[in-house]
């Protein structure tokens, strides 16, 4: 029996046969008998269409192209616009691409910083000239960075996150619907930050959330991303890419580019649960804000108002928001509200916990008056804030 | 027509697909149950697309699913989870149908590997909805009686049903498999069915396999020397195997003839694809004239070769229009069945003018929207020029009755790679060893007959019968085995074919019912009314105790009577027919043993009955 011998696993080498399967025997078992030699990719060159509109695809690590080895079992990423275009060959038909590697990582270690970098590539190939940019991300934390990119950067383009749920090597993944849809809505009217994503389980429409007001709703499902508080600002059709926006959506064009980078990083979100002793709150000291993600119409335990207290006097801004997700937070209620009202706690309106954090981090890199935190935190600045609740 | 196989170099290989009949699925812990279509709660749609190799290359088998952009569509139902939906990573590998693949796996003599990696391979007709099924490598090298070689043995997943188009039933997904795959050791039709057979008896030796329609499925691999490997896929009735097997080999034989006749004609494949819409602007066919576009296709030297049979009911033009049924267009015309289908012969003689078809050339028509007709003439074109090659590696499909369409290319080795989502099983030898080999069924037919009394045919109808379990069981609760055997193959039997529900039939019941018969408390005669009661009765509201069924079924059906008033029954019986016992004198004990038991209906044992009339009629006759 002969085969390719891939990798080590358990103390057990990992042999593909001829037939395609892997089988993990012991090594003692194995004989060496040749090396194979190494194989040359072939890359064929994939011609672009110079009249269509240009976008470009800024990949922080979400792969909406990947390659198969069938000998190896390797699945490889792929980023450079001319991979994308032949894994994915009707994104020809939309648009030309340029492409940019930010990062290569996964979206669970992504932090600030890295944001940063991303609004000022964003920022650098609006300003180039490109119609409209499409981020594609991991899907774990993308909600957390649209939301953020939608505070860095003001657009007159639209500047779209897409992933997907299901790898991009399987043939049922979610990656070309959701890169068409993102490619169609990149090229069309919009004119904000979005998230584009499967809307329900079947291969039949996007979803396009408003940055600010999107979350990850399910660990696994394709319609994981939904709008909270709020309907989706548009959707588009499957397979003909129709895009349809929503009244509310704002078009291509609204805004100059503007680009307004800094973060306060020193600021956490703290997920309240019965009995969390006052003393979590000292792992905060020196944090100039901390998001509060807290029960029903925005409470903690009443303990910890006096905790909360010596914060805020120390400087830090503290916001409340509520883990119901949907609704709004409202302090004037209930008695422990009051109270914390008293000592200077932000009601966060119905911003979701992930977005009040990432607008605080914008916020307090801009302002120190605490009056005029106040104020940004309750106006909405990027839809993150609804005037009226439905 | 029989041919002398081994001159022709018939090697076949087979590969058998049995469900197991596990409490749960194979990566999943919904059940492994069949719905009814019009159960299912929800549907939903999706599309699949092949994907690249690391050399930018896409499988042959995948690409050529792929010239379709197909929606499917699945129903789902309240049995089935995430997983099944594709929205949900696979459980881990279930270890009771490991169990099941490791016990055949010891029964045929393999050598387990030591650690089980689950790989994807790739199917992207709709049938999973991954796009892949996931498979896993379990042993290796088993032996067959006669000498042929077992190669491997599998776990994968069984794909959905597909319900009808590109629709998809959910329920079936998921539940395990096992495919035992044979070397190419088989050299006659009839070597084929004998393998097939033994390896169906093994597999439900372990007493852990589904029965029924469609829970095992054979793929059957021939070739001839000069011919190609050919799997034909799904081939589900034992007794079509060999029929199948003979149908390829003359398949294979009468290509190579039509090649070999190609060859000395000089026959070629005319690159130029001709637009003959306008030709039959005045058609009376009905699918020409509907057709956006007409395309022609020349082939010089063919003609009588696409019209000549291959397999009965087939031939090479019905090759060609499989081919092109892959690109949407629902067949072809040629010119070696035309005129015909409302294509006149002016017609034809038309197309033939137009195209410079010389007699020896045969056209080939296909009409569809223009897109569809252009990848349908290409499609004819490869296929004729693999004709002059000889006979191309395909997946077939079996049509009714034995003959075999065009499925597929054979798909490359290099369609697999690893299923991330689970992770690897090491087969200790602990557990290799605490396998306990399950008897034969060929083994406890022998001991039915020997130890049970039981006649040869009947051990081995009930050693191989469905009912296996229940006949064990009831025999440990002390019934006589030929009457549990005969009930169960018989009596049921019989019931079922008189439009009785014996399905809706509890095994505790009829458990307890041949109890009640061994007993004594009620008789044997009584035994098809009773059970026609309880099945009849099954599912009653309000719910009894399987007892109180039993006692209220025996009640309404065959009421106990007792010594006095079996002789009470006879003494009546006898009195009104006294002259005709006089008449016959012991002669009518025959006669009136029927009025008896009908009186008694059943629910006293005949000798009983026959003892009492005796009695009654001597005491008359005195």
């Amino acid at each position: 029996m002969t085969g390719t011998y891939i990798t080590d696993r358990d103390g057990m080498a990992v042999v593909k046969l001829d037939t395609g399967y892997n089988i993990g025997i012991s090594p003692a078992e194995v004989q060496f008998v040749e090396r194979p030699a190494p194989r040359a990719a072939a890359t064929p060159v994939v011609i672009q269409n110079p009249d269509l509109p240009e976008l470009s695809i800024i990949s922080t690590g979400g792969t909406i192209a990947s390659r198969v080895d069938y000998r190896t079992g390797a699945v490889t990423s792929q980023f450079s616009a001319s991979d994308i275009l032949r894994a994915i060959p009707e994104l020809g038909d939309l648009a030309i691409y340029r492409s940019r590697q930010l990062a290569s990582i996964l979206s669970e270690n992504m932090r600030p910083s890295i944001w940063q970098e991303l609004a000022r590539s964003i920022h650098a190939e609006i300003e180039s000239g490109v119609d409209g940019v499409i981020v594609t991300h991991g899907t774990d934390t993308m909600a957390y960075s649209a939301a953020a990119v939608s505070f860095m950067v003001r657009s007159p383009v639209p500047i779209v996150f897409v992933g997907s749920q299901r790898s991009a090597d399987r043939p049922s993944s979610d990656n070309a619907m959701n890169a068409l849809c993102s490619a169609a809505v990149a090229t069309g009217d919009l004119g904000e930050v979005a998230v584009v994503m499967h809307a329900s389980t079947s291969d039949d429409r996007c979803a396009v959330h408003r940055a600010t007001k999107v979350r990850k709703m399910h660990t696994s499902r394709r319609d994981a991303f939904a709008s909270l508080g709020t309907a989706p600002v548009g959707y588009v059709d499957y397979p003909s890419l129709e895009v349809t926006l929503s009244p509310e959506a704002v078009r291509r064009g609204t805004h100059e580019l503007e680009l307004a980078d800094e973060l306060e990083e020193r600021c956490g979100l703290l997920h309240f649960v019965p009995g969390m002793p006052p003393a979590i709150l000292d792992a905060y000291e020196g944090y100039a804000g901390l998001v509060l993600s807290g029960t029903g119409l925005g409470h903690v335990r009443t303990e910890w108002i006096p905790r909360l207290s010596d914060l805020i006097a120390g400087g830090t801004t503290v916001v409340m928001t509520s883990q119901c997700l949907h609704g709004r937070v409202c302090d004037r209620v209930y008695d422990t509200g009051r109270d914390l009202l008293a000592i200077g706690v932000i009601e966060g309106e119905d911003m979701l916990p992930e977005a009040a954090l990432v607008k605080l981090m914008w916020v307090l890199a801009r302002e120190d008056d605490p009056a005029r935190i106040r104020d940004l935190m309750q106006t909405s600045l990027r839809g993150e804030i609804c005037r009226g609740s439905r | 027509m029989e041919y002398d196989y081994a001159a022709l170099g018939l090697k076949a290989g087979i590969e058998i697909h049995q469900q197991l009949n596990t409490a749960e699925k194979l990566f999943c812990r919904c059940p492994t149950l069949l719905r009814e279509t019009a159960e299912h709660t929800g549907e939903f749609f999706r599309y699949l697309r092949a994907t690249e190799s690391e050399l930018g290359e896409i499988d042959r088998a995948a690409k050529e699913e792929m010239k379709l952009v197909r929606k499917f569509c699945y129903y789902t139902y309240d049995t089935v989870c995430l997983v099944e939906h594709d929205e949900e990573p696979p459980a881990p590998l279930n270890r009771e149908a490991l169990g099941v693949a490791l016990t055949i796996a010891k029964m045929l003599g393999m050598t387990p590997i030591d650690q089980v990696h689950t790989m994807r391979k790739l199917v992207i007709d709709g049938s999973n909805t991954s796009g892949f099924q996931r498979t896993a490598l379990v042993a290796l090298n088993g032996t067959l009686p006669g000498g042929c070689r077992i190669e491997t043995i599998c776990l994968e997943e069984e794909a959905c049903q597909r319900v009808e188009g590109d629709a998809f039933s959910l329920d079936r997904l998921g539940i395990p498999l096992v495919e035992i795959t044979t070397a190419p050791c088989m050299h006659t039709p009839e070597d084929v069915r004998t393998v097939a057979r033994h390896i169906g008896m093994v597999l439900r030796s372990t007493g852990k396999v589904k029965r029924g329609l469609g829970t095992i499925r054979q793929d059957v691999n021939v070739s001839i020397r000069d011919g190609a490997r050919v799997e034909i896929k799904g081939v589900q009735e034992l007794d079509l195997i060999a029929e199948v097997v003979r149908r390829e080999v003359g398949r294979q034989v009468e290509l190579l003839a039509i090649r070999d006749e190609l060859r000395a004609r000089g026959a070629s494949v005319d690159t130029t694809v001709t637009d003959v819409t306008g030709l039959f602007a005045e058609t009376k066919s009905a699918i020409l004239k509907k057709a956006k576009a007409i395309l022609a296709v020349r082939l010089p030297g063919f003609a009588g070769l696409v019209g000549r049979e291959i397999q009965p009911g087939r031939r090479l033009g019905s090759e060609m229009a499989d081919y092109a049924k892959k690109c949407g267009v629902g067949g072809i015309f040629h010119t070696d069945e035309l005129p015909a289908y409302g294509v006149t012969a002016e017609e034809v003689a038309r197309l033939r003018e137009h195209l410079r078809a010389a007699e020896q050339d045969a056209v080939v028509l296909v009409a569809a929207s223009r897109k569809q007709a252009g990848c349908a003439a290409e499609q004819v074109m490869i296929r004729a020029r693999i004709a002059l090659d000889g006979i191309p590696e395909e997946t077939r499909k079996m049509l009714e009755g034995g003959s075999t369409a065009y499925m597929r290319p054979l798909p490359g080795a290099a369609r697999m790679y690893p299923e991330t989502d689970v992770f690897p099983v090491t087969i200790g030898s602990d557990l290799w060893e605490g396998i306990e080999l399950p008897e034969l069924l060929t083994s406890r037919a022998e001991r039915f007959s020997r130890d049970l009394g039981l006649d040869d045919a009947l051990a081995r109808q009930m050693a191989f019968s469905e009912r296996l379990p229940l006949f064990e069981r009831t025999v440990a609760e002390g019934v006589r085995p030929t009457l549990a055997a005969r009930t169960l193959l018989g009596t049921l039997r019989e019931l079922a074919r008189d439009g009785v529900p014996v399905g809706h039939l509890p095994d505790d019941e009829v458990v307890l019912l041949l109890q009640a018969v061994e007993s004594g408390r009620t008789a044997k005669e009584a035994i098809p009314d009773l059970l026609s009661e309880l099945a009849r009765t099954a599912g009653e509201q309000p719910r009894k105790s399987p007892e109180e069924r039993i006692a209220a079924a025996i009640e309404s059906v065959a009421p106990t009577v007792t010594a006095g008033d079996l002789d009470a029954i006879v003494g009546r019986v006898v009195e009104e027919r006294e002259e005709f016992v006089r008449q016959r004198g012991m002669g009518a004990l025959g006669p009136l043993m029927g009025v008896v038991m009908k009186e008694v209906r059943g629910s006293v044992d005949g000798q009983l009955v026959s003892r009492a009339l005796k009695r009654e009629i001597e005491r008359r006759l005195s």
